[in-house]
């Protein structure tokens, strides 16, 4: 099998948490351009898969590569300009300015530099000014409001620049006009910039129009893969999410609602 | 470490705390019992160098600065132990005691007091209990050392494993001083609260001050990542494991070394980094350095005051920073809130 000109590849990766089974026997096979989501019920191991993307954990069996190289041999260092992460929640302990956290997301780029070039801060400047929180450059990271702060931190995965951007539900906090702009933006790096990304999202809607591939967890350790036209179908959805999702056709835009448990079964979600 | 003037901003701020530690010295080889004008400083300085030191003021100014430097070392040293716990620990509250490696000190020292009165022999003793609480540490949290700790990235259980070893330390010393003879209970006492008068600064403490500023400096990028990005540092190329390894050793090196040369002066380690965040901000890059030469001098003026204020009588400068850093701290605490509106 010829699997080098794959970005990220997935062979016979099974995930666990204590004795029970997430993901398993995973082959997945990710191309640059491609703009990935994560579909998953609550605790079906979204994040654990992601973080043994990103290289923070090694605790399943299986091999992931990264541009044709095991994971585990790339130097933390070139991983740095390969994958960029974020994680769910952050914890500010210490009153950095908003800047500075963007700044933190130049760190591959030092070069043994002890103080950030021209170039870090004007970079770091744009990304900010990308996700719309440019006038917050010198506030106290603390002080910011959630999404405020999510905004920022996808700044810094911005900044940071890396091959492949990994973001663990990078919407979460946003209200719905920053959802889309930045779902928007991650698509269009994915497009016209040669970027890759990964992410775990639960808003169905947001997926379908702007990814191009959607990993679905289903809740036996199963998974499907594929374009979103594919595998985002009411079948697979309501298999994966346990409840029954119907698809609505709307102004020539596919929407995805959820069924009424009561009316259409238990049977359907255990199917 | 936004501003293109981040390099100009920190040599000119280095700049001032420098002088304020020279000024700070000198205050110190000045005041006292008797004192000295600075002409008559000047003059024994000379005399110093020409190797012809002569008359009482020289004598003075000798012990004086002797000690003062004693206590710059040791100040110097507390606060930058305390930033790089706080920054190992991810935690604005931790100084350099909060993980038990005075206690080992502590309980050290206290043997040595208990068996012998040598100084020698306390000082080594001090050292040897720091260093073996901070292996002791090492291996019953050695889970937070591999990198990928919690999800916060906080070394829970370095935390609270240190929390614990530290009140098995006062238990013992509670059990020591509850044996110990009368006559022997003051300077053991004195010892516990930090007391400056027997000391000089050793070579050794400098090396160790030194030598982990020029190693934490060389890693001030690396440590700032690590306080702002927790767990996912890992993603910006920093070895998470490596580093809080590198920072635990230095924090108790600087902290046995400390603690060994004046006893446990508390608050140093807490207010200092503090002080100087409050002031210039979080960055490590300036931090560190900053907070040595501003704990250095703290400590300084404190002894001038502990061996001044009730004269001719010396209080331990552990009371006097205590004194200085409880009111301060919380009004610095209290103007925060304020400013956060939380």
């Amino acid at each position: 099998m010829d699997t080098d000109h794959y970005f990220l590849l997935t062979s016979h990766l099974t995930l666990k948490a204590g004795a029970r089974r997430l993901v398993s026997d995973l082959n997945w096979r990710i191309q640059v351009g491609e703009c990935w989501c994560i579909i998953g019920r609550n605790g079906a191991g979204k994040t654990t898969l992601l973080r043994h993307l990103a290289g923070l954990q090694q605790s399943g069996s299986g091999q992931i590569s990264l541009e044709g190289r095991a994971l585990h041999h790339w130097p933390l260092a070139e991983l740095a300009h390969r994958r960029s992460y974020l994680p769910q929640g952050r914890n500010d302990a210490f009153a950095y300015r908003v800047i500075d956290t963007v700044l933190g997301a130049r760190h591959p780029y030092h070069d043994g530099n002890f103080w950030e070039s021209e170039r870090d801060i004007q970079l770091s400047l744009a990304a900010l000014k990308e996700v719309d929180v440019d006038g917050l450059a010198e506030r106290d990271v603390r002080s910011l409001s959630g999404g405020e702060r999510q905004r920022v931190a996808i700044a810094a995965q911005l900044a940071q620049d890396a091959h492949c951007i990994m973001l663990d539900e990078p919407c979460s906090a946003l209200d719905l006009s920053h959802q889309i702009s930045v779902m928007e933006l991650l698509a269009e790096r994915c497009r016209t910039r040669k970027k890759t990304v990964l992410m775990v999202s639960h808003d169905l809607n947001l997926i379908y129009r702007s990814a191009t591939h959607a990993l679905l967890l289903m809740p036996d350790a199963g998974w499907l893969a594929g374009p979103v036209a594919e595998v985002m179908n009411q079948d697979a959805l309501s298999r994966c999410l346990q409840h029954p999702i119907q698809t609505i056709l709307h102004n020539g835009q596919t929407l995805f609602v959820p069924g009424h448990q009561a009316l259409e079964g238990k049977h359907h979600g255990a199917a | 470490m936004s501003k293109p003037a981040a390099g100009p901003r920190t040599r000119l701020i280095l700049t001032a705390l420098s002088l304020t530690v020279l000024a700070s010295l000198v205050l110190a080889a000045c005041t006292g019992s008797v004192a000295i004008s600075p002409a008559d400083l000047l003059q024994a300085g000379a005399d110093y160098f020409t190797g012809a030191p002569s008359g009482l003021a020289a004598t003075l100014i000798e012990l004086r600065v002797q000690r003062a430097l004693g206590a710059l070392v040791t100040g110097a040293s507390l606060s930058l132990a305390g930033v790089l716990m706080q920054a190992l620990l991810r935690n604005p509250l931790a100084d350099p005691y909060v993980l038990g490696i005075s206690g080992g000190a502590a309980v050290g020292a206290l043997t040595a007091l208990l068996c012998c009165e040598l100084v020698w022999m306390m000082q080594l003793a001090a050292f040897g209990g720091a260093i073996l609480v901070a292996g002791l540490l090492f291996v019953l949290a050695y889970r937070d050392f591999r990198g990928s700790g919690t999800a916060e990235g906080s070394a829970t259980t370095l935390l609270l494993t240190g929390v614990i070893v530290s009140s098995g330390c006062m238990a013992l010393i509670t059990l020591m001083l509850s044996l110990t003879p009368d006559s022997r209970l003051r300077s053991m006492v004195f010892w516990m609260i930090g007391d400056l008068s027997a000391t000089r600064s050793s070579i050794f403490t400098w090396l160790v001050l030194l030598g982990v500023l020029a190693y934490v400096l060389g890693r001030a990028r690396a440590i700032n990542i690590s306080v702002l990005y927790s767990d996912s540092a890992a993603t910006l190329g920093v070895s998470l494991g490596r580093l809080r390894k590198g920072l635990f050793l230095c924090a108790a090196l600087l902290t046995a070394s400390a603690v060994s040369t004046a006893g446990a002066i508390g608050f140093v380690g807490l207010i200092m980094p503090h002080a100087c965040r409050f002031a210039w901000g979080p960055d490590h890059r300036l931090l560190l350095p900053a907070s040595c030469l501003a704990g250095g001098s703290f400590l300084v003026l404190a002894d001038t005051l502990a061996r001044t204020v009730i004269a001719p009588q010396q209080l331990p400068v552990g009371v006097i920073t205590a004194l200085i850093g409880v009111p301060v701290f919380l009004l610095q605490l209290h103007q925060h809130r304020q400013h956060h509106g939380h």
